[in-house]
């Protein structure tokens, strides 16, 4: 049997459970020739060397897995408008109204010709821009096959940040949720996520922030050791606009998460910041491309992990300036703790640049706890693992000091001391 | 206080032994000098004090009142009343000082089951101290010892040991790197807790500070051994000859 026809089986098998929802059938039908066309990730794929796709491409199995809805990680203090999803399923009654909020939302599971007309033509076209250069299968399979998610249109300044709540009461759920996000010219939202989807999850985001708007997005990945996670994030932003999206992550078997950035108008603003803890059989995976076409633009990446008992970690994080992106300052770090020999990471940063004008520095390292900083809080009467959860929290800091609402960090911060 | 026998330390990684046989007493209430050349081992004898690791003791014993200690972790001898002021203060990056002093004070409390501190008695009670020794609000804000100048690394020793309030204080060259008006302000701060439940042991070069902070003894370090104990008159002798006099007169 040859490979490709060992890949277009693979996939079918993997599709053959799924059905093509109704909604939005035209993209999703271009969606599934194109995925049939490309095949499900392989490790043979320059971005997939790293991790094992198979996770993501077997049929699922529900067998043995453990629910993980019970973490006290919450944002009710914050005050937020709360959406809840139930198994990847939107629970429009136990939701806050969004009633005299500059903002029209909608469920992709209900799009039809007249509700959302914006919907019809940006579903899947920023995804669709994030296949090139690099193909991105599992997002082309998500869009495809979602089954519900949230289409959200800003037009003003939203009052409360609007926190998704994901609850879930099944351990059988195997879910593809696809978000469409935009913001109008001038608007602002600030949305959190937060809760275990399902088992397994394939989500995309697609985000179009418009000129002079900003997105403040934080998203918590709180998961027991079962969890199989893919995301996506598609974001095109436009003349002074901001993007500034922070996620954490704890624990979980396998956790992918892709962030495609493209800066289009000049002075805009993408800070992409993830912290992460696991151990064990956790593998965390955070794959980075930020496009540089617009000028004066600022990138940051900040990204930290903290890996232990033999857990996995990789960072692949690509800066392309175009030409003509003058003035262009990128910043990129990826770091990790590791707290014993067996665990590892591995960072792949990548620069091209084609402009001349241009600061762009990056950086990644490596290490254990720092043995004299442990001796000098010891010394002070604090007691060893007290010792090294500060310096653990310490290490993090950098990439919680990213988010905006120090309330929000400071929440997170609070429930890493909690979790240590 | 302070009851040292026959300490011999080597080296975990190389065989080589940097103390060969301490021996020193230090009285409740009393002040010691260590003075000695460069790479004696003074700063050793205080790191196996408190208990680093990296070295290994092949004989002795210290006892920090009537209690053996070289079995206890750094934590426990620190909560037990053992203070070392570093040399060279660690930067911690990340962990602000006033986390990282309030962590201290209630990690030591709970050890000796005395009740947690207030954050409110807690802030009270830093910015007294802090005021006393001239350190402003805005450093106490930053990471521990991060971008601190090096004379206001020492002073924040002096600020931890002020909260702590140890029972034996080792001073490891506390002097050094600080102006005189900051030498003057951390004699002062030590001298504020000098009293008869507490003990000091100075590590210094220079007679300057014994000015400040009069010891009761002096003792002469070489090579691994205290060679000569006598009174402050010591220190004298070694800022007006040097160190060659008194090596000879042991060889
Ligand atoms: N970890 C180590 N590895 C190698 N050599 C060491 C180590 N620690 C101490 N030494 C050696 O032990 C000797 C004593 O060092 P120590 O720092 O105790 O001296 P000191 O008396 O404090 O000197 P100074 O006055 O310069 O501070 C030196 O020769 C030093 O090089
Ligand atoms: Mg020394």
């Amino acid at each position: 049997m040859s490979l490709s026809q060992k890949l277009s089986d693979d996939l079918n098998q993997r599709i053959l459970p799924l059905t093509l929802p109704k909604n939005n059938n035209k993209k999703r039908c271009e969606a599934l020739k194109r995925i049939k066309a490309m095949g499900l990730p392989s490790r043979r794929d320059e971005y997939w060397k790293y991790t094992n796709p198979r996770l993501f491409n077997d049929l699922f199995s529900n067998k043995n897995h453990v629910l993980g809805s019970d973490d006290k990680l919450n944002f009710d203090s914050i005050g937020c408008f709360k959406l809840i999803f139930n198994d990847g399923v939107f629970d429009q009654s136990s939701s806050d109204s969004l009633e005299g909020e500059e903002l029209e939302l909608t469920q992709i599971s209900d799009f039809s010709g007249d509700t959302a007309k914006w919907l019809e033509a940006f579903y899947g076209s920023l995804e669709e821009a994030g296949q090139h250069p690099i193909n991105r299968p599992l997002a082309k399979l998500n869009t495809a096959f979602a089954t519900d998610g949230l289409a959200i249109r800003v037009t003003g300044e939203i009052t409360k940040p609007i926190n998704i709540v994901y609850n879930e009461t099944s351990n059988r759920s195997d879910v593809n949720l696809h978000h469409c996000i935009k913001l109008e010219a001038g608007s602002s939202l600030t949305l959190i996520e937060s809760g275990s989807v399902s088992t397994r999850l394939n989500k995309v985001t697609e985000l179009e922030v418009a000129q002079d708007s900003s997105f403040h997005h934080v998203c918590a990945q709180t998961n027991n050791l079962d969890k199989i996670v893919s995301t996506h994030l598609f974001a095109r932003l436009w003349e002074n606009s901001v993007l500034k999206s922070f996620t954490l992550t704890t624990n979980g078997a396998l956790t992918r998460n892709e962030h495609v950035v493209e800066l289009k108008g000049n002075n805009g603003v993408s800070h992409l910041a993830a912290a992460c803890i696991g151990e064990g059989r956790f593998h965390h995976d955070d794959t980075v491309f930020v496009t540089h076409e617009g000028t004066d633009c600022e990138s940051r990446q900040v990204f930290k992990k903290v890996l232990k008992k033999g857990a996995f970690g990789i960072f692949q994080g690509k800066i392309l300036v175009k030409p003509g992106a003058q003035k262009t300052d990128g910043y990129q770090i990826s770091q990790s703790l590791l707290l014993d020999d067996d665990s590892q990471f591995l960072a792949k940063p990548e620069l091209e640049i084609y402009a001349d004008d241009v600061v762009c520095s990056h950086g990644s390292t490596s290490g254990a706890i720092d043995e004299e900083g442990l001796f000098y809080l010891r010394a002070r009467g604090v007691p060893e693992d007290t010792a090294k959860d500060l310096l653990i929290l310490a290490f993090l800091a950098e990439a919680l000091a990213e988010i905006e609402d120090t309330n929000i960090s400071e929440l997170l911060l609070t429930y890493l001391e909690r979790s240590l | 206080m302070l009851k040292i026998t026959n300490l011999k330390v080597e080296l975990e990684e190389e065989s080589k032994e940097i103390l060969k046989g301490i021996n020193l007493e230090i009285e409740s209430g009393s002040v010691h000098a260590i003075m000695g050349p460069n790479g004696s081992g003074k700063s050793t004898l205080s790191y196996v004090l408190s208990g680093k690791k990296g070295y290994k003791v092949t004989n002795g014993e210290v006892e920090l009142a009537g209690e053996p200690i070289l079995e206890l972790e750094p934590e426990e001898r620190a909560a037990s009343g053992l203070f070392l002021a570093f040399q060279y203060p660690v930067e911690i990056p990340g962990v602000g000082n006033m986390t990282f002093l309030r962590t201290a004070m209630n990690s030591q409390r709970k050890f000796r089951g005395e009740a947690e501190l207030s954050a409110a008695d807690f802030l009270k009670l830093v910015r007294e101290k802090a005021k006393e020794l001239k350190i402003d609000a805005e450093m106490l804000k930053r990471p521990v010892n991060v971008g601190f100048s090096g004379g206001e690394k020492k002073r924040n020793e002096i600020l931890q040991m002020a909260l702590l309030e140890p029972k034996m204080c080792v001073l490891d060259e506390t002097d050094s790197g600080l102006d005189v008006d900051a030498m003057k302000l951390v004699a002062d701060g030590v001298n504020a807790l000098r009293d008869k439940g507490r003990s000091f042991l100075v590590i210094t070069h220079y007679q300057r500070l014994l000015d400040h902070i009069k010891p009761d003894f002096v003792h002469i370090m070489a090579d691994g051994r205290i060679i000569k104990s006598g009174g402050p008159e010591l220190a004298l002798q070694v800022e007006n000859n040097g160190y060659s006099d008194l090596l000879a007169e042991v060889q």
